[in-house]
């Protein structure tokens, strides 16, 4: 690979995915939300003998922080999910469902390894390494087997993508409406891991050289490995083509999840009153023009009306834009 | 029922096997029982909606305008730029899968389409084709779709089997509701003339005469007369019903269902009667007649358009606050969207019990309450003298509706009323309650004769649910507080769990409410002779 390419292709794939990320962040970030939408996944604050669901309905800043927490670390929403088994029994469930938390462990194990991965490799960018970097390498590196050591969540993020593709492959639903760029996705992440096992368990590199070129990067004067062997260019090129494509395809959610409006506003729609930005008109059928269709029926009724003696003249502004109803026309049942 | 119905053993025997044809191929079958008959023209054309024309789903030529795809793709455009949750929702699925299964129109139908992911995919092809940039290079791969007049078709069909739930909301790791993208997609198709006859119907009929049936303001007073006729015979006490009456200090707004549907009727006795025990100064309109509003099923802007009316009549009436009744789309406009669409409202004050003193601060700003707030708030300060062995005859489960649950939050002050008027009360499974009630099936505007199939496909999971606890606990009344459930529940019971009757809780409330002065009590509500009340000697 030459030179300029190991230079060039992490730069342009980090401009990308900031670049990218910050417009799509922008993007929804700019779109008004019009309404107070959240789903209540608990009991609302009403009444003074009945506990509200602080998190699970929150009416507070703090329980909305609480429930972007728990949904964001935990996958809260994902521990939910419970089975009903059509697919294997071919009928409609029986009511008493199965729990079902494969699809919640295994993202779990997915995503928290991956943070753990992206936290040990700081040491790479950042000098002197980071308390934190090895304080976690040292923790993934308990177990101490085999030489180099297995960091655990090596194991663990292996396992996660091979189930997650697995499910994918396997269900007949899922395969059915799993897209080609589903399994891009996991295609450039088992690239990422598969390359980084290699590097560092089987086909070792040069790692205080790579620690020169990657410190370099960080700090915007680069300099390219001398030799930096095929598993490591493989794993610069998938982690490259994994930020590149970040922003742009599904695995957005990182960022998106966090502006959902059904989970990040407050259950208060009747105690504070959400503002729409645009707000838009619509003209209603006013009581003027009702009661002008109605009196005689009205007054033959003995109801209270506005005018016992004719017509509304000039109906109210904010209505009846649409002038009188079509009193002619035939009975609407 | 005019069609011959299905076979339950046959409707129940649901593959789940995806066909082989991928589901980018848009081709839908309007095969009759499975969709819904188009708006008549008449009710567009006094709406002032576009396309008026005669034409049915089933047809060949839809009749659309000749720039049919751009006024959609302009829609589409307008909406992703005016709803984050659009937006939002179009990009960060993963399409996990969580939602699939959680779907009751897929776990009846078994059509892969009738997921929740899949129903989103529809249209999110469509977003990509044309919005995104992956969409526009790569096409089939990057999942873009054109668009044709068969998906415009296919949008028609599915999304009008998605009853906008919520329950694939509750299980999506980031919230993605398809409420939110059927909604969208209703108001794209209503853009281009494709809606459905009843809605459109309801909301015309709201729009000009007040209320979904179009019952004009002498049947409305006849219907609430002969309420308070029946609640003599049955209590001997004359309750008064206000209508139209300024200076009251409550607006009473509830769906029209209530005082003309069975079983509403007796929930509307029930509210009669706690209003008139508790005390309350209120007055009914005969201008804002109807709670529910169809309009939500149409768009956002007819949503607005028919809502805006409660407001309004409030201020010319002059009252203190609203009190709306058991509904279930109605409390999702109210709670979520009728204090950003209609308010502020300024000219109205803080909620307050005149029986218990309460002040409710949770509606401080909309100023409308529940009446299963109201109620239980009564109960719970021991304002109402309770006999609930007068539902003995019932024995209860309790079936929280879609909108007053996940979009609202109002899972205990039902249920706060209902241990106190029952004797005998018992859960259907926790996976079918609460934030994950299943669906009757025929919300959002779907509840028709012709759409009968798909409804009991859809309404299935929640009547094995009933089947369970009615096995189990002897099960003979679901109570519930919304009026679609009571108008579609009771078919779809008869068709899966013969035996099972309907109420609201109101209903059972008022069988339970021993009122100042009635005399000895013989029946409940609907007639029937009480158990050891007026059994052999009556």
């Amino acid at each position: 690979m030459p030179t300029v390419l190991l230079i060039a292709v992490p730069y342009v794939a980090a401009v990308l995915f900031l670049g990218g990320l910050a417009w799509r962040v922008w993007t929804w970030a700019a779109t008004p939300e019009p309404f107070r939408i959240p789903t209540t996944t608990g009991q609302q604050r009403s009444l003074a003998g009945i506990a509200p669901s602080r998190v699970e309905s929150p009416s507070t800043t703090a329980g909305v922080v609480g429930r972007m927490l728990l949904e964001g670390l935990l996958f809260r929403s994902l521990f939910r999910n419970v089975a009903s088994g059509p697919t294997a029994a071919g009928t409609c469930p029986d009511p008493v469902f199965l729990e079902r938390k494969a699809l919640w462990l295994g993202a779990m194990a997915f995503h928290w390894s991956l943070l753990v991965i992206v936290v040990r490799h700081l040491g790479l960018f950042v000098e002197p390494i980071p308390r934190v970097a090895s304080f976690v390498a040292s923790v993934d590196g308990f177990f101490q087997v085999g030489s180099p050591s297995w960091y655990a969540t090596d194991v663990i993020v292996i396992v996660a993508l091979g189930y997650l593709l697995f499910r994918r492959v396997r269900d007949p639903l899922l395969r059915y409406l799993t897209l080609p760029a589903d399994y891009l996705a996991l295609a450039v992440l088992i690239a990422v891991v598969g390359s980084g096992v290699v590097l560092r368990y089987v086909a070792r590199t040069d790692l205080i050289a790579v620690r020169q070129y990657t410190l370099g990067l960080a700090a915007l004067a680069p300099t390219a490995p001398a030799s930096p062997g095929a598993g490591f260019v493989l794993h610069l090129l998938s982690v490259s083509v994994l930020l590149a494509i970040l922003p742009f395809t599904k695995m957005v959610h990182a960022a998106g999840m966090w502006l959902s409006p059904t989970r990040n506003q407050a259950n208060d729609g009747r105690r504070r009153r959400h503002v729409n930005p645009w707000n838009a008109p619509a003209p209603f059928h006013t009581y003027e023009e009702w009661e002008d269709e109605f009196r005689e029926k009205l007054q033959a009724a003995g109801l209270p009306i506005e005018r016992e003696d004719g017509r509304f003249q000039n109906p109210q502004a904010g209505g009846g834009e649409r002038g009188a109803p079509p009193a002619a026309q035939a009975p609407l049942t | 029922m005019a069609q011959q119905k299905p076979d339950p053993a046959q409707l129940a025997a649901v593959e789940y096997i995806p066909p082989r044809r991928g589901w980018r191929d848009p081709r839908v079958e309007f095969r009759k029982g499975t969709y819904n008959h188009a708006a008549a023209r008449r009710h567009l054309e006094y709406l002032g909606l576009p396309n008026p024309r005669d034409w049915q789903p089933s047809d060949a030529d839809w009749q659309l305008p000749a720039n049919w795809k751009q006024i959609i793709l302009d829609g589409m455009k307008d909406r992703l730029e005016r709803y984050r949750s659009f937006r939002l929702f179009m990009d960060i699925c993963v399409r996990c899968g969580a939602c699939a299964d959680k779907c009751h129109f897929y776990l009846g139908s078994g059509d892969p389409k009738n997921t929740p992911v899949l129903r989103a995919e529809l249209i999110r092809s469509v977003y990509r084709r044309y919005f995104t940039a992956a969409g526009r290079l790569f096409g089939p791969l990057a999942g873009a779709r054109d668009l044709t007049e068969d998906v415009l078709k296919e949008w028609f069909y599915y999304f009008h089997q998605c009853t906008e739930c919520r329950r694939c909301s509750v299980f999506c790791p980031f919230g993605i509701d398809t409420a939110e993208i059927t909604m969208i997609g209703r108001e794209l198709l209503n853009l281009v003339g494709c809606n459905i006859q009843w809605i459109i119907e309801p909301v015309a009929n709201c729009d000009r005469v007040g209320n979904h049936l179009g019952i004009q303001p002498h049947g409305f007073k006849d219907s609430l007369d002969f309420a308070a006729d029946e609640l003599e015979e049955l209590t001997g006490i004359r309750v008064e019903i206000p209508i139209n009456r300024k200076g009251a200090e409550v607006l009473f707004v509830v769906p029209s269902a209530d005082y003309f549907g069975l079983p509403h009727y007796f929930t509307l006795l029930g509210y009669l009667m706690m209003l008139h025990e508790a005390g309350i100064d209120y007055t009914f309109s005969a201008y804002a007649s109807e709670g529910g509003n169809f309009g939500l099923f149409a768009s956002h802007e007819m949503t607005k358009r028919l809502n805006a009316k409660m407001y309004a009549e409030a201020k010319r009436l002059g009252v203190k606050w609203i009190l709306g009744g058991e509904c279930g789309h109605m409390w999702r406009v109210v709670h979520q969207y009728m204090g950003t669409m209609n308010g502020p409202a300024d000219f109205l004050e803080v909620p307050v019990s005149p029986a218990t003193g309460t002040r409710f601060d949770h509606a401080s700003s909309t100023k409308m309450l529940h009446v299963c707030e109201f109620t239980a708030d009564l109960i719970a300060h021991g304002k109402l003298a309770l006999d609930p062995s007068r539902n003995d005859h019932w024995n209860v489960t309790f079936h929280d509706s879609c909108n007053p649950a996940r979009g609202m939050g109002l899972y205990e002050e039902p249920r706060l009323i209902l241990r106190r008027v029952l004797n005998h009360f018992h859960e259907m499974p926790e996976e079918t309650i609460r934030e994950r009630t299943l669906c009757c099936g025929s919300g959002a505007g779907l509840g028709t004769d012709e759409n009968f199939e798909m409804r009991m496909r859809g309404g299935r999971p929640r009547a094995m649910a009933v089947n369970y606890v009615r096995k189990r606990h002897g099960t003979n009344c679901v109570a519930c507080i919304c009026a679609v459930d009571k108008a579609t529940l009771p078919p779809l019971l008869e068709y899966w769990v013969p035996g099972v009757e309907v109420a609201g809780v109101h209903e059972l409330l008022g069988n339970a409410l021993v009122m100042k002065g009635e005399h000895p009590r013989t029946t409940d509500l609907r007639g029937e002779p009480l158990e050891g009340m007026g059994g052999g000697d009556a």
